[in-house]
């Protein structure tokens, strides 16, 4: 009687599934390329980790070339670039990280202080545009600039300065990303900024002004509040990226000379991987960079759910 | 503008001075190297170099035009990054707006499975070697599939969409049950119409994204003939390359490097160009998308 039972809950389960699958076979069209795409290019690179503990073989390919286990992990914790690697990667990111959070908050204020709708709007659609410049052009513009002939070069020596390497050495190179970095998208970077400041009550400010206050005052003690919120969360979020910083811009910026502080993570792993074919060593450095990633976004979606009453990311 | 100031306390103009003198020098460091690569291309590289930009019009030539626009590899660069970029965005649309509205839909038992499947991947991904691995398996090495399908599937996009959806009023749907329209027909002629918006923003995100990218095309495309603007546009600006058909006329090497220089700026003018015009005009929806990114980021 009781597997009677079971089988007809069973059998109603499928039921209701297949008439379900019959009313919207139509979402289920919709959704097939997207799955397929999914499947294919997100989920069967994930079975692709393995080969970080494996030796790859190419005429094994990844399923038949032999387990290894922590090899190269180990290899790559005792190689004598693993600490500058990581201090690299980390200060690089960490410098990109404080830029980029205070300078969109002082251009918004700035950009917020302008009176005339027409001259704010003109502002921000010119410091919007380097934002969709490539990094390729970004990069070269910098070495048509910062080049030993190039314009801020002849300043500095018109000057009776020396000139300074800042392409051609170790020192300049962080300076070099994070400040192009502030030019590129700091403007863009305000625009939520410049929403929140939109939402503040007129009378709040006028009522302040017949009071006296100052526009520091102003600013300090109504504007900041307001834009407080969202700087957190941001700033929350970014610290959870601090491992995942991109590839592109820097890998376009070393020169010979300025790997010293140049080379980080990414870049290594790029090297390793497909320049010098060390695949499994490469996916081995990946896997860990992840993980980091991984374990710091964990940890920030935890705080932001503390600070957010529950809601997550 | 200046009534506005009037109201204003009185002790706050050395502020406001100080806020539109920085405003003002903001502006200039946003522009002044756009201007200087724009004026420069227009330049003699030996004056350019000597001297910086030099504004009387009249010693200005469109030398180093003629010789980007007779240099096959930018040519074909260019018109590559057009049809990359508008394939990859229209199929980005229409892969995203139909993953999407399923995911609304309250009668999809199997939603909340793939909301998670496809979240998960956001978090983890095979990284560089694996994915390397599987575009060589499925044989697409050296072909522009490698760039384009790969990046169609993007989650962020569709919470986007879904996003903009789930604020349609939900009364629209259901009034169009109730006159017998199947999700087919709801979803292309109701919703589509609807999404206007929020298409233009997708589109113009993956348009802009796929025309400024050159990492996918540097590790997968070798063959020059099927290069993206951005690659040869590295050869041009970061490895100082001459484009190999203008070697044969310049001889020394100081006369290449001069040539090199020269390629630069006018390499970059005709390749951002076409960006830059755009924005203006679509300015709201990138706004758009920028905003809806930052607060659900």
């Amino acid at each position: 009687m009781k597997r009677f039972l079971k089988e007809v809950v069973i059998n109603n389960r499928i039921n209701q599934f297949s008439k379900n699958f019959r009313e919207n076979y139509q979402l289920y069209i919709m959704l097939l390329p997207g799955l397929i795409l999914l499947f294919v290019f997100k989920y069967i690179p994930l079975y692709g980790i393995t080969l970080a503990f494996k030796e790859y073989n190419p005429m094994l390919g990844i399923l038949g070339s032999p387990w290894v286990g922590l090899k190269y992990f180990q290899q790559f914790f005792e190689s004598p670039d693993f600490w500058q690697l990581m201090q690299n990667t980390i200060i690089l990111s960490a410098m990109a990280l404080v830029a980029g959070f205070i300078a969109p908050i002082i251009l918004a204020l700035l950009i917020n202080q302008v009176r005339s709708v027409g001259l704010k709007k003109n502002i921000q659609l010119i410091v919007y545009a380097p934002n969709f410049i490539s990094v390729v052009i970004v990069v070269g513009m910098l070495f048509i600039f910062l080049s030993p002939v190039g314009p801020v070069n002849s300043l500095i020596t018109s000057k009776g300065f020396k000139e300074i390497p800042f392409m051609t050495s170790a020192e300049y190179f962080r300076d070099v990303y994070v400040w192009s970095g502030v030019w590129q998208v700091t403007g863009w970077g305000s625009i939520i900024y410049l929403a929140a400041l939109s939402n503040v009550n007129e009378e709040l400010i006028e009522a302040a002004k017949l009071d006296g206050a100052s526009l520091l005052q102003r600013i300090r003690y109504i504007e900041l509040p307001t834009i407080k919120p969202i700087a957190v969360i941001l700033l929350i979020l970014s610290a959870g990226s601090l491992m995942s910083i991109g590839f592109e811009k820097v890998y376009l910026m070393q020169t010979s000379l300025n790997m010293a502080t140049s080379e980080i993570l990414p870049t290594y792993i790029y090297k390793q991987g497909l320049l010098m074919n060390n695949y499994s060593y490469s996916t081995a450095i990946g896997l860990f960079n992840s993980a980091i990633n991984l374990v710091l976004l964990i940890g920030v979606n935890m705080v932001v759910k503390k600070l957010n009453e529950g809601e997550g990311l | 503008m200046w009534k506005k100031i009037k109201n204003t306390p009185s002790g706050d103009y050395p502020a406001y001075i100080i806020i539109y003198g920085l405003l003002i020098a903001i502006v200039i460091l946003t522009l002044y190297p756009l201007f200087y690569v724009f004026v420069g291309s227009f330049m003699d590289p030996y004056e350019l170099l000597r001297n910086g930009i030099n504004l009387d019009v009249s010693t200005w030539s469109l030398d180093s035009y003629s010789k980007i626009f007779s240099n096959s590899d930018i040519v074909v660069g260019f018109k590559n990054s057009m049809i990359y970029s508008f394939t990859f965005a229209t199929l980005s649309v229409i892969i995203t707006l139909l993953f999407a509205y399923p995911l609304t839909q309250k009668e999809l038992k199997s939603r909340k499975v793939i909301n998670y499947a496809m979240i998960i991947t956001m978090f983890l991904g095979g990284g560089l070697i694996p994915t390397y691995l599987l575009i060589r398996n499925l044989g697409m090495l050296n072909s522009p599939l490698a760039i384009i399908i790969p990046g169609l599937f993007n989650v962020w996009n569709i919470i986007l969409v879904r996003t903009f959806i789930k604020g349609i009023p939900a009364d629209l749907q259901e009034s169009a049950k109730i006159d017998g329209a199947s999700h087919f027909i709801y979803f292309f002629k109701v919703l589509l119409p609807l999404c206007v918006p929020i298409i233009a923003v997708i589109f113009l995100y993956s348009f802009v994204g796929m025309w400024n990218s050159y990492f996918d095309a540097m590790i997968y495309i070798d063959d020059r003939s099927l290069q993206p603007l951005q690659l040869v546009l590295r050869r041009i600006l970061i490895q100082n390359e001459v484009p190999p058909g203008m070697i044969a006329e310049q001889q020394a090497a100081n006369q290449l490097a001069m040539l090199a220089e020269q390629l630069k700026y006018a390499s970059i003018v005709v390749s951002s160009i076409p960006l830059l015009i755009m924005y203006p005009f679509f300015q709201k929806y990138f706004e758009k998308g920028a905003m809806v990114g930052s607060i659900k980021g």
